[in-house]
């Protein structure tokens, strides 16, 4: 089975911190990938290396039997890789349904600015995708709400709602569940991958919670200072003491799991 | 399928053209300017959507008047669509040329960028004998369709010819606001990351605002070149890029509409204000803008614009 996403010796550093270090990793089709790590560890600049929001300093990134290193970001969304941020990039001045069309507009007007021209902003068929979405992701009550003033598990959902938009074929979520309570976080992870379900979508997240990871994730990936230094089934890499130690942190300090964010 | 606000507005244009013959000539002069400049805040009114505020958009206003002032001077044409036709695509050009610059800057560095680029055009007008240094030169009246009106007539053919300028232009933002590429302005303001995270590329959107902004302002110019019938560097003067600002402050970025109906009140405001009072118009023009912001953020469009709320496909 040949990979939808391959990385190979990727590397990013910052001045004197090296945020990537060698990483060497291939998705096959329809995986639903944990990436676990303490903050700082490179998860986010994993994530942003592959969506092209940022650069890598060695390394490729093949989709599909496709180079995309470095392309940006854009390019690289049209080609089928979504994300969701670790802090929701919504549109703050519109409601959540607004928000929503402006997703499903763009997704109906594929072809850059010449079709995005002529496809009117209310055409029908994107105004109904946008109400289905709201409804699969058990966020349609808040259709009128301005999106400035919704709770953040809502925010969560609506920047995943709009990464999905564009029928992606790779997502990658990005700490889906920070910033909402424990109670909330399995809500939260069931709605997204119920809706994901069937649509053929390879799915990477981020995750503190290792419960969560070992609920919804085929395979962990475990990072700790750039480096990826666990790659198996969760049940082989939560067993692991050291890495246990690594990711979690030493229990110790337990309140670093809530607080910090990167 | 015409929405109604877009049927409202063409039927106010109709009726001022309807009425223009039985007004004063000094309103007609005034509304003929007002209209013209209109046209500039209409471009204004665009790019504040995309959270932009040029503070030199009267480069493009003193370029499209200064190409048919130029066409007047130096070649026989003098029919009057050939001269905004000129115009208009001289003005979009240098648009195109400098929104490859601007286009990448945002805030307080884009209004500035865009000042400092209407302040070299001023200079090289300024300096430049040929194109009149700071008295500016003479524009012959146009002709319209082979014919040319002489008297009061010729006023009322402007002032027609204005408005339909003007609604034309209405309509075909109307329409863009309508399209996709129009309606991502609001959401290019609100958060550029997810606008290129959905595959569209904001600099490219800003881009072609940028043109259409700069169109508008040239074709504005043309008309207000025409109107007063001379041309002269302070049209790409930063005073004149700042009425425009006022203007869009005044209307409110609201709605099309709002470009029209607040430049013909400004302009009224200030005739108003300088037959008053003489000495201190502008303390005047200052106090409508303070109350302007303090009581009406939303400028004059707010007024009549419905809340806008998301309907359900038909
Ligand atoms: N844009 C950046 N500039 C400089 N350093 C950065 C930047 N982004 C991340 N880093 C650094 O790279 C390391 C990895 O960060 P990040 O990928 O955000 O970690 P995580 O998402 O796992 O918490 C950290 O040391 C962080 O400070
Ligand atoms: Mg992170």
């Amino acid at each position: 089975m040949s990979a939808i996403l391959a990385v190979r010796g990727l590397q990013k550093t910052f001045g004197s911190v090296v945020a990537a270090r060698d990483i060497n990793v291939a998705v096959p089709p329809l995986q639903t990938v944990g990436i676990i790590g303490a903050n700082g560890a490179g998860k986010t600049t994993f994530v942003n290396m592959i969506t092209g929001h940022l650069r890598p300093s060695k390394g490729t990134i093949v989709f599909c039997d496709r180079d995309i290193t470095g392309r940006p970001s854009r390019e690289i969304t049209r080609l089928g890789i979504a994300r969701s941020f670790q802090i929701p990039q919504i549109f703050q001045s519109l409601s959540v349904f607004e928000n929503m069309c402006a997703a499903t507009a763009i997704a109906h007007a594929a072809g850059g600015l010449p079709a995005q021209l002529l496809t009117p902003w209310r055409a029908p068929g994107s105004l109904r995708q946008a109400e289905a979405a709201l409804e699969l992701f058990r966020i349609a009550r808040y259709r009128d709400t301005p999106a400035a003033t919704l709770p953040q598990g809502v925010r969560k959902l609506l920047d995943i709602a709009m990464a999905v938009a564009g029928s992606p074929r790779l997502l990658l979520l990005d700490e889906p569940t920070s910033g909402i309570t424990i109670e909330e976080k399995f809500e939260l992870m069931d709605v997204v991958m119920s809706a994901l379900k069937d649509r053929g979508i390879t799915v990477l997240f981020v995750e503190h919670d290792m419960d969560i990871v070992a609920r919804y994730a085929d395979r962990v990936l475990a990072f700790y200072d750039g480096a990826v230094i666990a790659d198996g089934s969760p049940a082989q890499a939560l067993a692991d003491p050291r890495i246990q130690e690594l990711i979690s942190g030493p229990q110790l300090k337990p309140a670093t799991r809530s607080a910090g964010h990167a | 399928m015409a929405p109604r606000s877009i049927v409202i507005g063409m039927l106010a244009f109709l009726l001022a053209a309807a009425v223009a013959p039985a007004l004063p000539t000094w309103l007609v002069s005034l509304a003929t300017v007002a209209f013209a400049n209109a046209l500039v805040v209409l471009g204004l009114v665009i790019l504040w959507r995309a959270g932009l505020v040029p503070f030199g958009q009267a480069l493009y206003y003193a370029v499209g008047a200064y190409s048919v002032a130029l066409i007047t001077r130096y070649s026989g044409v003098r029919d009057v669509l050939a001269m905004l036709a000129a115009a208009a695509a001289l003005s979009g050009l240098v648009g195109y040329l400098t929104g490859f610059l601007l286009a990448r800057y945002r805030e307080i560095f884009f209004s500035m960028l865009s000042l400092a680029l209407s302040m070299i055009l001023y200079g090289v007008l300024v300096k430049t004998e040929t194109l009149g240094s700071t008295d500016g030169f003479h524009v012959d009246s146009p002709t319209y369709f082979g014919a040319a009106p002489q008297g009061g007539m010729r006023l009322l053919v402007l002032f027609w010819l204005v408005l339909a300028c003007c609604s034309l232009s209405a309509l075909l933002v109307s329409l863009y606001f309508r399209s996709v590429a129009g309606a991502l302005a609001i959401p290019a303001r609100d958060s550029e990351i997810r606008l290129e995270f959905l595959g569209v590329s904001v600099n490219r959107l800003i881009h072609l605002n940028l043109v259409i902004a700069a169109t508008l302002a040239g074709i504005g110019g043309a008309l207000a070149a025409i109107a007063v019938e001379h041309v002269d560097p302070d049209m790409s003067y930063w005073t004149t890029s700042g009425g425009f600002v006022f203007v869009t402050i005044l209307a409110g970025a609201g709605s099309v509409a709002a470009a029209f109906v607040g430049s013909l009140l400004f302009e009224l405001l200030k005739s108003i204000a300088y037959d008053v009072l003489p000495g201190t118009w502008q303390i005047f023009l200052g106090a409508v803008l303070l109350l302007t912001i303090l009581f009406l953020p939303g400028g004059i469009g707010s007024l009549f614009m419905r809340r806008r709320r998301p309907e359900p496909a038909s």
